[in-house]
C-alpha cells in the first residue's frame, strides 16, 4: 500500500518528521518498507533505519512558472516556444512536449498554463532514458536555440514514469512557488498485514496515526449535494444469498461527462500506484484508496437497455458450473459455482468484486452511473481470484474482509467525487439492500486480562482510553471495559478470541518498545529432556571426532535419481501433488542415494571425501495416510586414506577396512558391544566387500565397496566408494544407558606372539573367538598385528600372527600359568580349526 | 737421576705444555689423544710417578706431591675442556639445526558438523540455560495438525502466507512451519506447563533461488503455563538474542501477524553487519527480522488442551539457517544443501 504523506494530511495533523513517521507506522504493525520523496527534501540523521528512494526538488531551481504563449518553433514542427513567467522574469524556452501543441499560435493565453519549471542546474532524471537516471540541466543549443531550463514531466520530476507531455498543474497553483512547497511530498509504502485489511487505505492509516499521537481523525465529507430527482424506482436490487452478498448498495448520477480529473487526483492516485483512467473511474480508485471500499461504476443506460427501457433489477448470486462472462480485460471466462455473480435481468454483469465486465462498463460515452458499493463472502471471493488467477486492487480487499457500513459510505463518497470532477446531478437517497446486517461484537475485558497476557498493569480507565482512540465504544464498569468494535473492522472477534484481540490493540497503542521485560516465573515443567536427542548428538559428535564432514542434503529427490543406487523403480513414494520440479518430486527412500550425489559433485572437488548425514528417510504405509519416517545414518568415504603434502605422497585410498573401523571406532564410542559383521550379498555393493552389522538378532546396517557396476553410474574417480546406511534408532537403542569400567591392572603382565596357520576360507574373528574362549579371563587382549601368505605355510593358507597378553587381577602370573594357558589355545585351535602354530 | 729441582722445573714445563696442548683440542676425539697423551700411562707426568723411586728419599715427598697437584690441574682442565666443547657442539647444532618454520604443519584430519547443526547447537544451549526442553515431531503432516488446529481455516485469508507441498494423499502435506508440533507438544503435556523447543526441517513451495529454498530448518519456542506474559516472551527472546548475537546486540519487537498468536510480533535485531546505520544485508533499514513470535492463540491453546481462562503463553519460530547467514555473510542460500566442501570446511 502506497501512501502519500499530503493525502494523509487530509485527515491527520502529522507534525513529525518523515523518518518519524515511518518509525511510528513501523511500530505499529504498518511496517514501512521504503519512502519514496516525491520532492521533500532528504531527512538528515545519524542513523537512517529507512530505505529514502526518489528525488528532492531544490527550493530556487525547481518552481510553479506560467506559460503565458505557446509560439511554434522556425524551423521544428515537433518543437514549440514558450513564453514563461518563472515569478521573477519572462524568458522564452524550448520544449517538444505534445500536450503543449493544442496551444500552438493562439497568442498569449487568456489564462495561462501552469506548469512545473526547471531552471538551469536543477537536478532532475533524465525524461529520455529508461528508469530513473539523474542529470543536471545544462546550457545547450538546440536547433540554433539556446536552451539552459525546461517545463518538466511527472517523470523528470520523479513522480511517476509518465512522459509523454509536460505536467499542466491546476489553475490554483501561485507561479514562482518553490514547486516542492506547493506539492512536494513523500510516498510511505507499506506492508498491509493479512489481518489488518482495514488500514489498506488512507483514512485506516490516518486513523492509527491520529490514535497514536492522540489527535482527532478527519473523516472525508461530502460536498456535493445530493438532491437531484430521487433514485427511488430508477433500480431494484435482489440478494439471491445474504450469506455470498450481505450488502448492496448503488446511487445514481445523472449527467456527468468523463474527462481527465484534476491534476492532483491524478497525482495521487499515480503517486498511490494506479493509473488514472478518467474522471468517473479515478473517482472509484479514488474512494477505494481513500476508504478502502472498492466501487463499481456501470453505465446506467445500459443497464436501462439492457431492461428493455424499464428500470433495471440487479441480482447477485453463485455462478452456475461453466456459466461464461467475458470482463473487462477482454477475456472470456468460464466459472466456478463459488464465483458471485452480479447480473441483471438479461445475465451476468460482472464478477463480484474482483473485475467488471466488458458490456456494462464505463466510457467516454456514458453520462449517467449507477454506483455500486457492496459486500462479498471473503472466501468466494479469494477462491474465485485463485480460480481465475486474477487479482485485482479489489479482490486484494474484498478476499480479506470489508465491513458492510463501507459499502454505504464508499458509495456515498464515490457519488461525491464524480459529481465534484465530472459534473452532473447527484440522485437524491441510495438503494440499500442490506439482508444480513453486521453485528459488532462487544468485549468485556478486564485490568486482570491485561496483565495477564501483556504484564503491564493498566487502569480500566487507561484501557478505554487507548481503545476509545481506535473508535471503540467504551463502558468502564469497575475494573472492566466493555468495548464495541466500531464498525469498519472485521477483525475482532468475541469471548476469548476478542479479548485476546483487544490485548493486541492495546500492546500496539501502548507500545510494544514499552512494555517490560521480565524473566518467566512461572513453574517448570518436569525436565524429562530428550535423551534420544542427546544420544543422536553424541553420535554425530562422535563421527565428526572420526574425521567426518557432516552434510544436510534435500529430502525431496526423483525415483529416477534413487535408482541409480537402489534400482527399484516402482517402489512407494510419497509423491507430491505440486512439485515445484521434477528432480524434487518425492520424498526420499534412500539417505545413501542423497549422500552419495553430494559426494559425486565434491569427488572433482577433494582428494579425500569422508562423508555422513542423519536424517529420515519417508515409507509409505498402505492403509495409513501418514508414512513412516525412518531415522538413518549414512556414511560415505572415497579418495586418499592421507592426502599427499610437501613431506609425503600421497597414501592408499580408503578400503573397506578404513570404514569398518570408523564403525568400530564409533560402537566403541558408543558402548554398544558386541557388534558382528558378517558377510551378506546386497545389490548396490560388491559381492566380497560388503557386511551387515548386527547386535544379537538384530542387523541394523550394512556397509561395504559400492558394487563397481553402481559405481559406474555416478561421476566418481578410479577410487573404490565405501559407503553404509544403518537405522539410527537401532544404534540409539543400543547405547547403554550406563556402561561399567574394569580396574587397571596392577600386576604385571605376561606378553607373548603366536602365530596361527589356517585355511584362506576360515574368518579372522572365527579365530579371534577360539583364542578367546580358549584363553578364558586370563587372556585379556588378543591383537592381531600380521597376516601371511606365502610358499614357506603352503598354498591356500594364511598365517595369522597375534600378540596375546595374560594376566591375572589378583597375582603376578608365572611363565608356567601363561605357557598352560598357551596350550589349551593351541590344542583348540588345532582341534576346532585344523590349525598349525608357526614357530616363532 | 736428575735432580729434585729439575724435575720440578720439569714438571712445571709438562704442566705448561699440556695445558697449551689442551687450548688446541676442538672436538671429542682429541680429547681423548690428549687425554692418553697427557694423562695416559705413557704421559710424561705418569713417567714420573713410576720413576719417583729412583729420586732420594728426601725429595720424594715435594716431588710426589707435585706431581700429584700437576695431575689434578691438567684432569680438572680436561673435565673443563670436555664441557666446554660439549656446550660448543651444541650451540652449532643448534645454530645449524634451523626449519622453515613457515612450511605448513601435519594437520589431523578433521571431521566438522554441517553449519546449520552448530547454529541449532547454540540454540539448544541457550534455550536449554532457560528451561526450555527439545521436542521433535514429523516432517509429513495432516493439514489438520498444520494449519486447522493453528486457527488457520481453509480459505483463511492467512494461507497466503505459506506456500505449501502437497502430497498426493488429499489432506497430507509437507509442514510449512514447526508449528504442529505445538498442537503434538500441548496434547502430549496437558495440562502440565509447557516449555519447549521445536526444532525441525520445513518445506515451503517456492523456486530455488539465492534468497528462498525449498526446504529450511526452523525452531520455535513454545511456553505455556498459568502465568505467562507478553513481557516474560520480551524478556526470553531478549536474553536468547543477546546470546545469540553478542550481549551489546539491540533488539526491538514490533507488531505483526500470525493466526496461531495474538498479540503477534516480529524480532529485529540491531544489523550487526553496519552497526544499524543500513547497509546492503539490512537493506538500508539498519534492522535484521531475526524471528516471529507472539502470545499463543486461545484458540490454540484450547486445541491443545489448554483453558485460554486459566492458562495463556508463547510461541516464537525462527530460522537456523538465516541466522547463520546473517552471522557468517554467506550470500547464498542453496549452499546449505549444496554441501560443496569449500563451503562447508570453513565451519
Ligand atoms: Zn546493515
Amino acid at each position: 500500500m502506497k501512501v502519500p504523506l499530503s493525502w494523509l494530511k487530509d485527515y491527520v495533523d502529522i507534525d513529525m518528521p518523515l523518518h518519524e513517521i515511518a518509525r511510528a507506522l513501523t511500530m505499529l504493525g504498518l511496517e514501512v518498507d521504503e519512502v519514496r520523496l516525491v520532492g521533500l527534501p532528504m531527512p538528515v540523521q545519524e542513523q537512517h533505519e529507512f530505505r529514502f528512494t526518489g528525488l528532492s526538488w531544490e527550493t530556487d531551481k525547481i518552481v510553479v512558472a506560467q506559460i503565458n504563449e505557446v509560439m511554434p518553433h522556425p524551423n521544428a514542427d515537433r518543437l514549440v516556444l514558450c513564453r514563461l513567467y518563472d515569478g521573477t522574469q519572462e524568458l522564452v524556452i524550448l520544449t517538444g512536449a505534445p500536450n503543449l501543441y493544442p496551444y500552438k499560435g493562439q497568442g498569449a493565453l487568456e489564462k495561462p498554463l501552469k506548469v512545473a519549471y526547471a531552471r538551469e542546474g536543477a537536478k532532475i532524471y533524465d525524461g529520455h532514458q529508461p528508469g530513473q537516471v539523474l542529470t543536471t540541466l545544462k546550457r545547450t543549443k538546440i536547433r540554433g536555440f539556446e536552451s539552459f531550463s525546461m517545463v518538466c514531466s511527472e517523470k523528470e520530476l520523479g513522480i511517476s514514469d509518465e512522459h509523454e507531455g509536460v505536467i499542466i498543474l491546476d489553475d490554483d497553483a501561485p507561479t514562482g512557488m518553490p514547486l516542492v512547497d506547493y506539492m512536494g511530498d513523500a510516498v510511505f509504502d507499506i506492508s498491509i498485514l493479512p489481518n489488518m485489511i482495514r488500514n489498506a487505505c488512507i483514512v485506516g492509516v490516518a486513523r492509527e496515526l491520529a490514535a497514536l499521537t492522540n489527535k482527532p481523525l478527519r473523516k472525508p465529507k461530502r460536498t456535493q449535494p445530493m438532491d437531484g430527482p430521487s433514485i427511488e424506482g430508477q433500480v431494484a436490487i435482489q440478494i439471491t444469498d445474504s450469506n455470498l452478498n450481505p450488502r448492496f448498495v448503488v446511487g445514481l448520477l445523472r449527467g456527468a461527462v468523463p474527462r481527465p480529473s484534476p491534476y492532483w487526483v491524478q497525482r495521487r492516485l499515480r503517486l498511490a500506484g494506479m493509473r488514472p483512467i478518467n474522471s468517473i473511474v479515478d473517482a472509484t480508485n479514488y474512494v477505494m484508496l481513500e476508504l478502502g471500499e472498492p466501487l463499481h461504476a456501470f453505465d446506467y443506460d445500459v443497464l436501462v437497455k439492457r431492461a428493455d427501457g424499464k428500470a433495471p433489477t440487479i441480482i447477485t448470486r453463485a455462478a452456475k458450473q461453466g456459466e461464461v462472462l467475458t470482463t473487462l480485460d477482454g477475456i472470456e471466462r468460464k466459472l466456478d459455482d463459488f464465483t458471485i455473480l452480479v447480473c441483471d435481468t438479461a445475465g451476468a454483469l460482472s464478477l463480484a468484486g474482483v473485475m467488471g465486465g466488458l458490456e456494462s462498463e464505463v466510457t467516454e460515452q456514458t453520462r449517467n452511473v449507477l454506483l455500486e458499493g457492496a459486500t462479498w463472502n471473503f472466501i468466494n471471493t479469494r477462491r474465485t481470484v485463485a480460480a481465475q488467477k486474477l487479482s485485482s486492487e479489489a479482490a486484494y480487499r474484498f478476499a480479506r474482509g470489508i465491513h458492510p457500513a463501507l459499502a454505504l459510505e464508499g458509495v456515498e463518497l464515490g457519488l461525491d467525487r464524480m459529481a465534484a470532477w465530472s459534473g452532473g446531478q447527484i440522485a437524491a437517497g441510495f438503494v440499500d439492500a442490506y439482508p444480513k446486517p453486521a453485528v459488532d461484537p462487544v468485549v468485556t475485558l478486564s485490568e486482570a486480562d491485561v496483565q495477564r497476557h501483556l504484564g503491564i498493569a493498566l487502569s480500566a480507565k487507561q484501557i478505554a482510553a487507548l481503545l476509545r482512540r481506535l473508535e471503540f465504544e467504551c463502558t468502564v464498569n469497575g475494573s472492566v471495559v466493555l468495548a464495541k468494535t466500531p464498525p469498519h473492522r472485521l477483525d475482532i472477534g468475541s469471548d476469548v478470541v476478542g479479548q485476546a484481540d483487544l490485548i493486541e490493540e492495546i500492546a500496539r497503542h501502548y507500545g510494544y518498545d514499552v512494555i517490560p521485560e521480565t524473566r518467566l516465573s512461572d513453574s517448570l515443567p518436569p525436565q524429562r529432556g530428550n535423551p534420544l536427542l542427546d544420544r543422536e548428538e553424541q553420535l554425530r559428535d562422535t563421527l565428526v571426532n572420526l574425521g567426518l564432514q557432516e552434510i544436510v542434503t534435500y529430502r525431496l529427490t526423483a525415483p529416477e535419481r534413487e535408482a541409480r543406487l537402489l534400482e527399484v523403480a516402482n517402489a512407494p513414494y510419497v509423491e507430491l501433488a505440486n512439485p515445484i520440479a521434477p528432480e524434487r518430486r518425492v520424498l526420499r527412500r534412500s539417505l545413501l542415494a542423497s549422500v552419495l550425489e553430494v559426494a559425486e559433485r565434491n569427488s572433482r572437488l577433494s582428494d579425500r571425501l569422508a562423508l555422513f548425514e542423519i536424517g529420515p528417510v519417508f515409507l509409505p504405509v498402505a492403509e495409513k495416510a501418514l508414512p513412516v519416517e525412518q531415522a538413518r545414518l549414512a556414511i560415505v568415504l572415497s579418495g586418499e586414506r592421507n592426502p599427499a603434502a610437501w613431506d609425503r605422497s600421497a597414501g592408499e585410498p580408503y578400503d573397506f577396512y578404513d570404514l569398518k573401523g570408523i564403525l568400530e571406532a564409533l560402537f566403541d564410542a558408543l558402548h554398544i558391544n558386541p557388534v558382528e559383521y558378517l558377510p551378506i550379498e546386497h545389490s548396490y555393493y560388491h559381492p566380497g566387500k560388503c557386511a551387515r552389522i548386527c547386535a544379537g538378532e538384530t542387523t541394523f546396517g550394512v556397509f561395504g565397496e559400492l558394487h563397481p557396476l553402481v559405481k559406474e553410474r555416478y561421476e566418481f574417480g578410479s577410487a573404490p566408494v565405501l559407503a553404509a546406511e544403518l537405522d539410527l534408532s537401532s544404534i540409539l537403542d543400543l547405547m547403554p544407558e550406563r556402561y561399567e569400567t574394569r580396574a587397571v591392572p596392577v600386576f604385571p603382565p605376561v606378553l607373548e606372539d603366536i602365530a596361527v596357520v589356517v585355511d584362506e576360507n576360515v574368518p579372522a574373528e572365527r579365530v579371534r573367538a577360539v583364542i578367546q574362549q580358549a584363553g578364558g579371563k586370563l587372556l585379556t587382549e588378543i591383537r592381531l598385528f600380521d597376516i601371511f601368505r606365502g610358499s614357506q605355510i603352503g598354498a591356500g593358507k594364511k598365517s595369522m600372527a597375534y600378540s596375546l597378553t595374560y594376566q591375572a587381577p589378583d597375582r603376578t602370573m608365572t611363565d608356567q600359568e601363561a605357557a598352560q594357558v598357551r596350550q589349551r589355545i593351541i590344542r583348540r585351535l588345532e582341534q576346532e580349526l585344523g590349525a598349525k602354530i608357526r614357530s616363532q | 737421576m736428575p735432580e729434585g729441582q729439575t724435575i720440578i722445573e720439569q714438571l712445571e714445563q709438562i704442566q705448561q705444555s699440556a695445558l697449551r696442548a689442551l687450548e688446541m683440542v676442538q672436538d671429542e676425539a682429541a680429547l681423548q689423544e690428549w687425554r692418553v697423551a697427557h694423562l695416559g700411562r705413557h704421559s710424561s707426568v705418569m713417567q714420573i710417578f713410576s720413576h719417583l723411586s729412583e729420586v732420594p728419599k728426601e725429595e720424594r715427598p715435594r716431588i710426589g706431591q707435585r706431581a700429584n697437584q700437576v695431575k689434578q690441574a691438567l684432569e680438572a682442565a680436561l673435565e673443563a675442556r670436555a664441557k666446554q666443547l660439549k656446550r660448543l657442539a651444541l650451540e652449532r647444532s643448534l645454530t645449524s639445526e634451523r626449519l622453515d618454520v613457515t612450511l605448513p604443519g601435519r594437520q589431523p584430519v578433521r571431521g566438522r558438523l554441517h553449519p546449520t547443526t552448530q547454529t541449532l547447537r547454540k540454540i539448544y544451549s541457550i534455550f536449554a540455560d532457560m528451561g526450555f526442553q527439545i521436542y521433535r515431531s514429523r516432517d509429513v503432516e495432516t493439514d489438520e495438525y498444520n494449519f486447522e488446529l493453528l486457527n488457520i481455516p481453509a480459505y483463511h485469508p492467512a494461507r497466503d502466507m505459506w506456500d505449501t507441498f502437497h502430497t498426493t494423499r488429499p489432506g497430507v502435506i509437507l509442514r510449512t512451519h514447526t508449528s504442529p508440533g505445538q498442537i503434538h507438544a500441548m496434547r502430549e503435556f496437558a495440562p502440565e506447563p509447557v516449555r519447549v523447543i521445536l526444532p525441525g526441517m520445513c518445506y515451503r513451495y517456492e523456486q530455488i533461488s539465492a534468497r528462498s529454498e525449498i526446504q529450511f530448518n526452523q525452531v520455535e519456542v513454545l511456553a505455556v503455563g498459568r502465568k505467562i506474559t507478553f513481557s516474560d516472551m520480551k524478556g526470553t527472546l531478549n536474553d536468547f538474542a543477546r546470546r545469540m548475537f553478542g550481549a551489546q546486540a539491540r533488539t526491538r519487537l514490533r507488531p505483526s501477524y500470525f493466526p496461531f498468536t495474538e498479540p503477534s510480533a516480529e524480532m529485529d535485531v540491531e544489523c550487526f553487519v553496519c552497526g544499524g546505520k543500513g547497509c546492503q544485508i539490512c537493506k538500508g533499514s539498519g534492522w535484521l527480522e531475526i524471528m516471529g513470535c507472539g502470545m499463543v492463540h486461545p484458540i490454540v491453546l484450547q486445541n491443545g488442551g489448554y483453558d485460554p481462562r486459566q492458562y495463556s503463553g508463547f510461541a516464537a519460530g525462527m530460522g537456523p539457517e538465516r541466522i547463520t547467514l546473517l552471522l557468517h555473510r554467506i550470500e547464498d542460500i542453496r549452499y546449505f544443501w549444496a554441501n560443496d566442501v569449500r563451503f562447508l570446511t570453513q565451519f
